[in-house]
């Protein structure tokens, strides 16, 4: 029976679909099978960060209504025939899932992946909570910032009340991934910290993932990043923070702002 | 870093804007419309069925757009007509 991950946030545009591609991609790459689904109907953008845009035919609404068989909804990555996309619909809205759907189609995956990762829609509704639904674990993608973390909060709030396991008095188990953290602003006391962050949700650590130009090329490529530059920063962070998910006991490291030969010449320049 | 991650460097933004002129390009023009692929599917299905009986499982349909042509790729298994009838008691 695989694990069912769901990648949520509350806040818009602080990285969750970046993250999902990202991790999903790290699990698949160790030979796991891996199914990642866009659950974000109406504005999918899964599709595009993976590189499969042209080739969706059938997408997460249709195998709900019975328009598609499971099998012929998922796409399977060109580069790791261990991974796979289920998209969501742009043409329809979230009323177009049913919980009965959802969790049938869960079900189903659950029974044929090792992982299953749920790339939530922002918000707090319907939609947000039927991607969190029949989670296991959670990813709450967090920027270090005041709103981000205050709707993390109310995200945590929401694993520990809807989700099925909740409601069956167990726990899904959450883990917090910090993402865009600048190390030059944190290190000037502009953003909030690590600790700050963590203190104040009072939950553990998947990983911090820097800002980084490497996100931006790896989708403008179509590519998640930890398959694009496996090498580079912010696809290092999320390759260690994959290992985190599967249980490896890899100590978590704050990045610092290292300031390079370049970087002096060029700061004392511009001073 | 490499010379290689350079040139990738410079050449990640035009490889963006193709992909979304072909993206958008398809999603402007079928907006509001039915989905051609799926009245193709719904379609070669009926006529396939009104020959043989094949179960959805051995249907598969695979897309490619491309800027001037996209691929549809329709596979379909058809039982050996010794199989029919096993299929049919069965
Ligand atoms: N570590 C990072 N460094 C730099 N940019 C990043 C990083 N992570 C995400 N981004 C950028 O932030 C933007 C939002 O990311 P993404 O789409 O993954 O967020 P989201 O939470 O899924 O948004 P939505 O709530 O709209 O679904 C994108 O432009 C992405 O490239
Ligand atoms: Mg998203």
């Amino acid at each position: 029976m695989g694990k069912v991950v769901v990648v949520t946030s509350g806040k818009g545009g602080v990285g969750k679909t970046t993250s999902t591609a990202a991790l999903g991609a790290a699990v698949a790459r160790t030979g796991k099978k891996v199914a990642l689904v866009d659950f974000d109907v109406g504005l999918r953008n899964l599709d595009l960060i993976m590189g499969a845009e042209r080739r969706v035919v059938f997408d997460l609404v249709n195998v709900i209504q019975g328009t598609a068989k499971l099998s012929q909804a998922l796409i399977r990555d060109k580069r790791l025939e261990t991974l796979y996309l289920l998209p969501a619909s742009q043409t329809r809205d979230k009323d177009a899932l049913t919980e009965e759907g959802v969790e049938e189609v869960i079900a189903r995956l659950r029974s044929v992946f090792d992982y299953v990762f749920c790339d939530s829609p922002a918000g707090i509704e319907r939609g947000a909570q039927l991607a969190m639904r029949f989670a296991d674990e959670a990813v709450i993608v967090t920027n270090p910032e005041v709103s981000s973390v205050r709707d993390s909060d109310r995200i945590i709030g929401l694993l520990d009340a809807r989700t099925m396991k909740a409601e069956q008095g167990e726990l899904v188990q959450k883990h917090v991934l910090v993402t865009r953290y600048d190390a030059a602003r944190a290190s000037r006391g502009e953003m909030l910290s690590i600790d700050d962050v963590l203190e104040i949700l009072s939950t553990p650590l998947l990983g911090i993932i820097p800002e980084s130009q490497d996100v931006l090329r790896a989708s403008n490529l179509g590519s998640p990043v930890t398959l694009s530059e496996p090498l580079n920063g912010a696809a290092k962070a999320y390759l260690e923070a994959a290992r985190r998910l599967e249980g490896e006991d890899l100590p978590v490291v704050v990045p610092f702002e290292r300031k390079g030969f370049l970087d002096r010449l060029l700061g004392r320049r511009a001073a | 870093m490499s010379i290689l991650d350079l040139f990738k460097r410079r050449t990640s933004a035009p490889v963006a804007r193709e992909r979304l002129q072909l993206l958008l390009a398809y999603e402007r023009q079928s907006r509001g419309q039915p989905d051609l692929v799926s009245i193709l599917r719904e379609e070669i299905m009926a006529v396939i069925a009104k020959h043989v009986q094949i179960d959805q499982d051995y249907l598969q349909v695979s897309m490619d757009r491309g800027a001037t042509m996209s691929t549809l790729e329709i596979d379909i298994q058809i039982p050996n007509k010794s199989a029919a009838p096993l299929a049919m008691a069965g």
